[in-house]
């Protein structure tokens, strides 16, 4: 018999550990001099209390859905990658080479060719460091590493030696052209009658993700990939004995994980910036690790903790505007999630664990197998 | 290239081998003990910041290095909390912990100085004085050897001195002594290190400590030696180039030093020179910046002698029958 | 205790000439629901070698790791040469003079025997004046016990019988007078069987108290003075060995008379299912495994391999399941030549060609341990149409469906198919496996340890399932290191040495001790059955 129901396993560990980042988070708050409660309240207003702070926190949100869904995708297949933010960087090329290499017709299509050459340029980016630790052995968690600032070194060449137009002093490539602009909540709600705020960013891109949120969970739980995906995360062992190929669901679950953290660059790239600029990224790979901890690395899960982020990314602008609290109060809060949703994950289950365990004896005696 | 530029790239390729150098001893120490350590970046960021801040307000770079060691011992002891303590994985823990730092001294520095998430330039005796070797001046005039010495050699802060020291007692303390073999067993094989009746958490605390104090020497060089004060991000990823080191050097103390050597003599070429005209073709000095990873995952790739860490890195102790 | 190294013992040495030197009372211990324990006393007479026998998961284990205080037991207390001792940990039981061999080795492999040794036990805070002392007291005991092993070889290119001897070295060298020792035949060859207990002999003989796990009646009645019987978690019995035999110590064990035959017709063996001729499989290592491997089964017939586990039987099977890549050899299914290069199979193309495995290990090979019982139904047959919703999707009500039929006719318990595969026992693991791998109607089904760690209702289970199989006509490759296993199930028995066949054997023509030395790989055995298959094995 499972030691704890699966909700509490789902929800109820997730929330204890949020609960208690919230509280360390609360009392570095109160440490550098300032109101928690005045601050949260600032945050929601900032974040959520305008259709503004709703477009901002939806264009983060969107961010994070693709970068945790990558890190969730190569978490079941037991692989920790931790170069979603290089992965990202290069579908930023991918997209900015796309859009503006063509005179783009309509923007559909440009954001068809976006979603295929940002996730190819992902994915590309993923391929050594799959084919390294399937073939060789060489450890994912620092090849990914070392990809990270390689892809960060190689977009700072070619944004300044290539992509640079001529005469500009910007490391930035050219803006794209208008063609190749995709609508935003307020192009797209406006037609149905719904103001939405014109100067946010969140756009059609949102859609995308939670496409992709749907097609992940389809992949994972529903097909054949994703059921050898996840026996081979399970157990390597297993996965042999079952004929199941290591090296391919090694590299495949890497390109569909690079994939999709370049997909994030048709919404920070296409979406928000409409140009290639130094560190676009802006930690949003990182971040996908919070977030795939937090949503349990499902679907699901990620879109929630991603709204969450979202909201906290939003909120900390908002602060760092209005009051003497730095935006890092939320890398300090995403660094405290990632401690206790992942690192000290047992700190938590297992005091909860005998809680329940001593629940179900008192409560159901010795009818327990 | 004159004998004197050549000096003065090695002098400065010293200067940047050194917070590398210690911190990749400090990976090691913690590596070779089991605990993988990618959090080596946000124990140096920590300590940077506390060494600087505390020189900056009591005015003795002394009370600065303690003030940074202890603060990199702290996030030292957080890491064994969740890696040893509760069996948690090793490397989200780094991660956290790169995150915490990063965003804790940019939080503090704001709270304390409010000036941007800097402290104050540190001057006098804030700083780490550079000494001058015997004789220095009077065999400066002397030809070839006078520079290297007098320049290469004299003329740097005492924790560079520290730092090519750590690496011969790193290697005694490895491989000389009791508690050497006992923390290489735990790496390699803890079962064997806990039915011998040794306690494994209390070796591997004690190397994650280790870690903490040579991370905390590392930053504390980086704020008050190489440079005057704290600016956010100050490390600029010498953590991850030092856990490159670390694996370059296959987790042994000497190579760790030439691994160093080699990092630091690229970031001594990548800001001396933008881009390196060879005449054929240009080499851009984004590709130094690069170098030490790609050569890191050359090395890794096993295409040029195999990198083979501790077999029980990155894995909780659990007993077993 | 002439011997120089072993120290007098802490306690006072008057009450030794009296007291047991080991008196464990009422030791109790659970794991969770799991109670291992259930108020076991025991008392060991100092100079003596005592067995503890039992099933796998009979809680011998558990017990000996709490007297190397390697578990805190819920109840009970332990007493030393007649002292109330606390073990609280590994370094109290070695204060007390305790000293464990654990059945799989504590070393650290690259290190040398020479380090391993002073690991734990060092002189002083530097190194050099440990191993110097280390070395001298290392040539001692090499004279004394014939305990030879050269001190500064690495572990790793120790071969299995010399590391149990650096391990033994290990307790000896920290003074132990009581030695535990856990299965600790399990790897070795009954030659190198044979060394050990002599080496145990002579300890005793120095006033050593020995302690002696197995599941083997053979060395009990070989070596011991006195035995204790578990069963689930309770002591059954203690009693002399003179005085016993195995057939009673056997009925101890399981509670009840064994039925060591299985009740089956004789075999009616059709056509050539399986063919193998020239096995060679040499791994990443550049170790050889197969030494040229020849065999042959036919439908409707049971073969046992026999062997010492370690000797090539488990990469026979896995080499055959598509596991790992063959170097050389032909294997034929139903006359049809297969590729086993590994280069254009694997287990799934086995499985097409009819070929289903129950692999040795079902926690870490036959079973996804974190997967629904449901979700382990499909394992390895997950491309199988009629587990397809669609081209894209899988069918998990099909899925759920077949599961509960299985659970049914497979009597699995708890009938549940939401349960994860870790949660049920190994027996109801196993007739999971089984019942996956049985139902599919394979030509050819390989068999790995099948009944390791199962308990005994479901050992005959399964046992009838396989004849089952065996009966309609199918070809099945047996591999177990219980003899008695391979004596009562096979029609044929083959014996596997050190990579090498040594020979066939039909179960009615051979008895147990011209096995065991073909184990041993001595070849000078009469040849019997099967003539035509000593062609083939250089071939």
């Amino acid at each position: 018999m499972d030691k704890m129901p699966a909700w509490a396993d789902a929800i109820l560990v997730p929330l204890i550990s949020l609960l208690l980042a919230a509280i360390l988070s609360a009392l570095v708050i109160i440490g550098i001099g300032e109101d928690p409660i005045a601050a949260v309240k600032l945050m929601v207003s900032g974040a959520l209390g305008s259709t503004y702070g709703w477009g901002y926190t939806l264009y983060y949100a969107t961010n994070f859905i693709f970068t945790g869904l990558a890190v969730a995708v190569a978490f079941h297949a037991s692989l920790f990658n931790i170069g979603g933010e290089g992965q990202a960087t290069l579908g930023g090329l991918g997209v900015a080479i796309i859009c503006l290499a063509l005179p783009w017709p309509h923007w559909s299509l440009a954001l068809l060719a976006a979603i295929g050459f940002s996730a190819l340029f992902g994915a590309m980016w993923a391929l050594i460091p799959a084919y390294l630790q399937a073939k060789r052995g060489s450890h994912i968690v620092i090849t990914t590493i070392m990809f990270n600032f390689i892809a960060a070194a190689l977009l700072n060449y070619v944004l300044v030696n290539v992509m640079r137009p001529v005469g500009s002093m910007d490391p930035a490539s050219a803006r794209f052209s208008e063609a190749v602009h995709i609508p935003t909540l307020h192009e797209l709600l406006a037609p149905i009658g719904i103001e939405f705020s014109k100067a946010a960013p969140a756009n059609v891109s949102l859609l995308v993700a939670l496409l992709a949120c749907f097609l992940v969970w389809l992949l994972i739980w529903r097909t054949r990939l994703g059921y050898q995906i996840r026996a081979f995360g399970k157990s390597e062992s297993a996965a042999k004995y079952a004929g199941i190929n290591p090296v391919r669901i090694t590299v495949i679950a890497m390109l569909i994980s690079g994939g999709l953290a370049g997909l994030m660059a048709i919404n920070n790239v296409m979406g928000e910036a409409e140009r290639l600029v130094l560190n676009a990224t802006e930690g949003a790979g990182f971040i996908g690790i919070a977030v795939a901890l937090m949503g349990r690395n499902h679907p699901f899960g990620i879109l929630l903790a991603a709204i969450l982020f979202g909201f906290l990314y939003q909120g900390g602008a908002e602060l760092a505007l209005w009051t003497s609290i730095p935006r890092e109060l939320i890398v300090v809060i995403q660094a405290l999630v990632i401690l206790f949703t992942g690192a000290l994950d047992n700190m938590v289950r297992i005091p909860l664990e005998k809680l329940f365990v001593r629940f179900r004896r008192s409560s159901a005696g010795g009818s327990s197998r | 290239m004159d004998l004197l530029t050549i000096v003065q790239i090695l002098d400065s390729t010293l200067r940047l081998a050194t917070p590398l150098l210690l911190a990749c001893l400090a990976g090691l120490f913690s590596e070779r003990a089991g605990i993988f350590d990618i959090g080596l970046e946000g124990k140096m960021l920590a300590a940077a910041f506390f060494s600087a801040a505390t020189a900056a307000i009591t005015g003795s770079v002394w009370l600065g290095l303690l003030a940074g060691i202890a603060s990199s011992i702290l996030l030292s002891l957080l890491h064994g909390l969740a890696s040893i303590t509760f069996r948690g994985n090793q490397l989200i823990s780094g991660v956290a912990i790169n995150f915490l730092a990063a965003g804790m001294t940019v939080l503090i520095a704001q709270d304390w100085f409010s000036q941007g998430g800097r402290t104050p330039s540190l001057i006098g005796r804030g700083r780490f004085e550079q000494i001058t070797l015997p004789f220095a001046d009077a065999v400066e005039s002397t030809p070839i050897i006078g520079p290297i010495y007098a320049e290469l050699l004299s003329g740097h802060t005492i924790l560079v001195y520290v730092s090519l020291l750590a690496v011969p007692l790193t290697w005694w303390i490895l491989f000389r002594t009791r508690f050497g073999l006992r923390l290489r067993a735990v790496g390699e094989a803890p079962e064997a290190v806990d039915t011998a009746g040794v306690s494994v958490v209390g070796l591997r605390y004690a190397a994650v400590m280790i870690c903490g104090v040579l991370c905390g020497i590392a930053g504390a060089y980086l704020a008050t030696g190489l440079q005057a004060g704290f600016v956010k991000d100050m490390t600029a990823g010498r953590g991850y180039i030092a856990l490159a080191a670390l694996i370059f050097a296959k987790w042994r103390p000497w190579y760790a030093l030439y691994a160093c050597l080699l990092f630091g003599f690229l970031q001594a070429i990548a800001l001396r020179y933008q881009n390196i005209d060879l005449g054929v073709f240009v080499i851009p000095v984004q590709v130094m910046d690069a170098l030490p990873y790609i050569l890191t995952v050359v090395i890794l790739a096993g295409f040029v002698g195999k990198a083979i860490p501790p077999r029980a890195g990155g894995e909780a102790y659990v007993k077993e029958r | 205790m002439t011997a120089p190294v072993t120290a007098p013992s802490p306690s006072p040495t008057e009450s030794r000439a009296t007291a047991p030197a080991i008196e464990l009372k009422g030791i109790s211990k659970s794991f969770g629901p799991v109670q291992a324990n259930k108020d076991i006393s025991i008392r060991v007479m100092p100079g003596t070698i005592h067995g503890i026998i039992g099933e796998n998961g009979a809680g011998k284990s558990t017990l000996m790791s709490i007297l190397y205080g390697f578990y805190k037991a819920d109840a009970g207390e332990i007493f030393i040469n007649g002292h109330k001792t606390e073990i609280p940990d590994s370094q109290a039981a070695i204060a007390a003079g305790i000293g464990m061999v654990f059945q799989h080795f504590k070393l650290v492999k690259n290190f040398t025997v020479l380090e391993n040794i002073v690991l734990g036990a060092e002189e002083g805070r530097l190194l050099r004046p440990s191993l110097k002392k280390a070395r001298g007291v290392l040539k001692q005991l090499a004279e004394e016990y014939e305990l030879n092993v050269d001190p500064d070889a690495l572990i790793e290119d120790l071969s299995v019988g010399h590391q149990q001897r650096v391990e033994i070295l290990k307790a000896l060298y920290r003074q132990a007078d009581i030695l535990i020792l856990d299965e600790p035949t399990g790897v070795l060859t009954p030659a190198e069987a044979d060394h050990l207990f002599r080496i145990l002999n002579n300890l005793r003989a120095e006033g050593k108290t020995i302690i002696l796990i197995t599941h083997k009646l053979r060395e009990i009645m070989e070596i011991t003075d006195s035995v204790s019987v578990m069963r689930r978690g309770e002591m059954t019995d203690t009693v002399s060995t003179s005085g016993t035999n195995p057939e009673q110590l056997a009925e101890m064990m399981v509670g009840r008379k064994v039925l060591l035959r299985v009740d089956k017709t004789p075999a009616n063996p059709g056509e050539k299912f399986l063919e193998i001729e020239g096995l060679r499989v040499v791994d990443d290592a550049g170790v050889e495994r197969l030494k040229g491997i020849g065999l042959t089964i036919r439908a409707g017939e049971i073969l046992g391999i026999a062997g010492v586990s370690g000797n090539g039987q488990s990469e026979l099977l896995e080499v055959l399941g598509g596991m790992i890549p063959a170097t050389s050899g032909t294997v034929r299914v139903r006359g049809e030549e297969i590729d086993i290069t590994g280069k254009h199979s694997d287990g799934q193309s086995r499985r097409a060609r009819g070929i289903a495995h129950v692999p040795e290990d079902r926690q870490h090979e036959g079973l996804i341990m974190d997967f629904h019982a449901w979700e382990n139904i499909c394992f390895g047959y997950h491309h199988d149409p009629k587990f397809q919703a669609n081209r894209f999707l899988m069918d998990n009500e099909a899925l759920r469906k077949d599961t509960e039929a299985k659970i049914e006719r497979f009597d699995i318990r708890p009938p549940n198919c939401w349960t994860a595969a870790k949660n049920f026992s190994g027996g109801n693991q196993q007739k999971i496996v089984v019942a996956r791998e049985i139902e599919r109607n394979p030509d050819i089904l390989l068999v790995g340890q099948p009944t390791r760690g199962v308990d005994i209702g479901a050992i005959e289970f399964i046992h009838k399932q396989i004849v089952a199989l065996r009966d309609a006509g199918k070809a099945i490759l047996l591999v177990s290191v219980e003899l008695d296993e391979i004596m009562s199930l096979s029609d044929r028995i083959a014996v596997m040495f050190d990579g090498q066949i040594m020979g066939e054997r039909l179960p009615a023509d051979t008895n147990e001790r011209e096995l065991g030395l073909l184990m041993a790989g001595v070849t000078d055995a009469p040849t019997g059955a099967a003539p035509a298959l000593e062609e083939t094995i250089h071939g």
